[in-house]
């Protein structure tokens, strides 16, 4: 992979017949990313069923031949790239089952692309969609306004539908330069990849120019190191006997050598002696790096502990709230035991009090004794051993877990710590 | 000294996914078939563990029909980084009576290899296989999970998929399952051989232009040897050819090609319209086989 190519997560959302599948297609073609055996089939198919226009929902048709047999629709990941760019799509169905879908797909998104369709506006769909992305604290959204074709360009019609989903805005966390409205039609490629002549009242970049300006290092807002011990690296090799490196990743901020470090659980305090990624030496690491680090210290760190800078701690508690989002069939209910595995540290989880089950449309919540798949409620937790967190709005990857059942082993909730 | 490590995010990301696999799991195994995305997978481990040694086995299951320089490669590869190999053979699969050997036009040891694959997993209670796939290949692949639980048959339940969230992964399973695991799971095929690149892996020399001697079938080059199937009119000449993918000769075509270094395969690459998996054979395969079922339904 190019070193010079920055990476962009995107998470799509829309409803069955925004026309995901045609964008997700056009923006495949528009970036020449379909091969010419793909693009022949879609021709093909194209003229037979008599259309005049070329149908790239095809291109993603895996996605199709899905719901004709009916059967579970997942997340699918999507790859392209543009010269200086790569994408990964994770496409979200628009169906019954989206709350666990986008949830899952937006997890690992910095943005998130919410389809309306232009004849209908903002809809009961639009405001879930637009609250999961809230919820997970995706750093960017665009909303696409698709079908401009069929309310013939109409300036009016944008303006509505923005204005409408500025009032969700409004109850949601986001700021307004955190969201991006482009009039397109996926479908003749308008404001896709080339910019509408259709619209000329319409300033804004394209929908690919837009992705392409986006910096990853904006999406990810910096916060303070978190280094979750994944491994211990001990080659007791003569060449490295006394060696101990302990790997993982580092998330929210840098760490150098000689910093000043805090070991969690046992609070000891030691330095960083060294960082190193395979073969090198480096003197310090930037967020997302899988490293090994040495200490100057002889000190007692295994897998689920972590490493982070002293006078910069996390909260260390035995009782976490926490607002879950049900992603299996099997239902939370108060008393249940669970294996709480946050990060790469797990520990034992009873569900203490389920505070409430929460409106999916910013319209607040209500009591509940369970919550059940596709669920989003604030729950109350009791932990064998502390954890050491963040909130998961000041950090994504320390102040998120998921839930594992007990006797089955499935993941069944994914849990956002407050 | 190197001043500051701005991380590659597909590499880190599957360095992690290693060292998951390593610290969740009693018995890894790398599946190693020699070719590009299984020798990116051992670079990706030496990272995860240097200055350790990897700390699992590589298996790889010889179907026999391999091309000579894949082979000599694997065990150049094992040799210089010190590492465990294990093999195991279908033809043991085939001399046990396990499984028959396909006869005929489009007859391959491919699928074969499932069986042996399923024995050396019993034989040496691994848990979890490390395999190259990526979700880029095909449109199943599309949702494959990076860690993907199997039963004791192998089998996968595609509407019962653990769903992934974060980077958080969860391979506790159950006595008799196993999981597979994807580290490349979100590398395309560019990624790849641009990664090759700029880390300068030695890979096979069937990757890169040679001349061999082949024949046309079904508008792909296969190659003309003992091991596939040729009909009488099938007419052998000789080609200047390499290989997009290197698995079982019956099952992988070559392409017409002029790039004997890694910039003119990455060039090849970037410029290529034709997808990967439309030089492999096993895939073109499958459609013929639909069309033979249909045939006989039809009588």
């Amino acid at each position: 992979m190019s070193e010079n190519r920055k990476l962009i997560k995107i998470a799509t959302a829309g409803s069955v017949d925004d026309g995901k599948s045609t964008l997700i297609g056009r923006l495949l073609y528009d970036t020449k990313s379909l091969t010419t055996d793909k693009i022949e089939a879609i021709e093909r198919s194209s003229k037979q069923r008599g259309y005049d226009y070329l149908d790239f929902s095809l291109a993603t048709d895996g996605l199709v031949a899905e719901r004709e047999q009916g059967i579970t629709i997942d997340v699918a990941h999507i790859y392209f790239n543009t010269a200086n760019t790569n994408f990964i799509v994770a496409d979200t169905p628009g169906h019954v089952e989206y709350t666990r879908n986008m949830v899952t797909g937006a997890s690992t998104s910095q943005v998130a692309i919410i389809l309306i369709d232009a004849r209908k506006g903002v809809i009961e769909q639009t405001y879930r969609h637009f609250f999961i992305a809230n919820l997970l604290r995706i750093s960017h959204v665009v909303v696409a306004i698709n079908k401009m074709d069929l309310v013939n360009y109409d300036e009016e019609v944008y303006l509505k539908i923005k204005e409408d989903f500025d009032k969700l805005v409004a109850k949601s966390d986001f700021s307004e330069d955190q969201i991006t409205f482009i009039p397109v039609s996926a479908l003749k490629g308008e404001n896709i990849a080339r910019k509408s002549e259709e619209m000329p009242w319409y300033v804004g970049n394209t929908l690919l120019d837009h992705l392409e300006v986006l910096e990853p290092a904006d999406l990810e807002p910096s916060s303070v190191a978190r280094f979750p011990v994944q491994y211990v690296i001990r080659p007791k090799t003569e060449a490295w006997h006394d060696f101990r490196g302990f790997s993982g990743m580092l998330y929210g901020g840098n760490l150098k050598v000689g910093d000043e470090v805090t070991l969690l659980p046992s609070l000891n305090t030691s330095k960083i002696k060294s960082i190193h990624y395979f073969d090198q030496e480096i003197q310090e690491a930037a967020p997302g790096s899988s490293i090994a680090i040495t200490l100057e210290t002889e000190v007692d760190l295994s897998r689920g502990d972590m490493l982070v800078k002293s006078g910069e701690l996390p909260t260390s508690e035995k009782q976490i709230s926490a607002t879950i989002c049900q992603v299996n069939n099997k239902a939370l209910t108060i008393g249940k035991k669970y294996i709480l595995q946050h990060g790469v540290n797990r520990v034992l989880a009873k569900v203490d009090r389920i505070e409430s089950r929460i409106h999916t449309d910013f319209t607040g919540g209500e009591d509940a004794h369970s919550l059940k798949l596709n669920d989003i409620g604030r729950v109350h937790f009791r932990l064998s051993k502390p954890i050491h967190f963040d909130s998961y709005k000041s950090n994504k990857s320390n102040g998120s877990f998921i839930l594992i059942d007990e006797a089955e082993y499935d993941t069944v909730s994914v849990g956002f710590i407050e | 000294m190197n001043n500051l490590l701005i991380p590659n995010p597909k590499e880190a990301e599957s360095i992690h996914i290693i060292r998951e696999v390593a610290a969740q799991f009693e018995r890894p195994v790398l599946l190693f078939s020699g070719g590009k995305d299984s020798i990116t997978l051992v670079r990706l481990a030496q990272k995860a563990f240097y200055p350790a040694k990897i700390p699992f086995p590589l298996l790889h299951v010889d179907t026999g029909h391999n091309f000579p320089e894949t082979i000599e490669f694997r065990d150049r590869l094992v040799e210089e980084l010190g590492l465990e190999l294990i093999v195991r053979n279908v033809q043991d699969s085939i001399d046990q009576g396990k499984v028959r050997e396909e006869r005929g036009r489009y007859s391959s040891r491919n699928s074969l290899q499932t069986t042996t694959l399923l024995d050396a997993i019993e034989e040496f209670k691994f848990d979890a296989c490390i395999g190259g796939a990526r979700r880029d290949e095909e449109k199943a692949r599309a949702k494959e999970r990076v860690f993907s639980v199997r039963d004791d048959f192998g089998q996968w339940d595609e509407k019962n998929q653990r769903p992934e969230l974060f980077d958080m992964l969860n391979g506790k399973i159950h006595v008799g399952q196993n999981v597979r695991c994807f580290p490349i799971s979100n590398w395309t095929e560019l990624d790849v051989w641009e990664y090759i690149k700029t880390e300068n892996i030695e890979i096979p020399s069937i990757y890169f232009a040679h001349e061999r001697e082949v024949f046309l079938r079904d508008g792909l080059i296969w190659t003309a040897n003992e091991h596939v199937f040729r009909e009488d009119h099938e007419e052998v000449m000789v080609k200047m050819v390499r290989f997009r993918t290197v698995g079982d000769m019956t099952c992988t075509a070559a392409v017409l090609s002029e790039a004997v270094s890694l910039d003119d395969v990455v060039g090849e690459i970037r410029d290529s319209s034709i997808s990967e998996r439309g030089a492999r054979i096993d895939d073109k395969r499958s459609e013929a086989a639909m069309e033979t079922r249909k045939k006989v339904g039809y009588f």
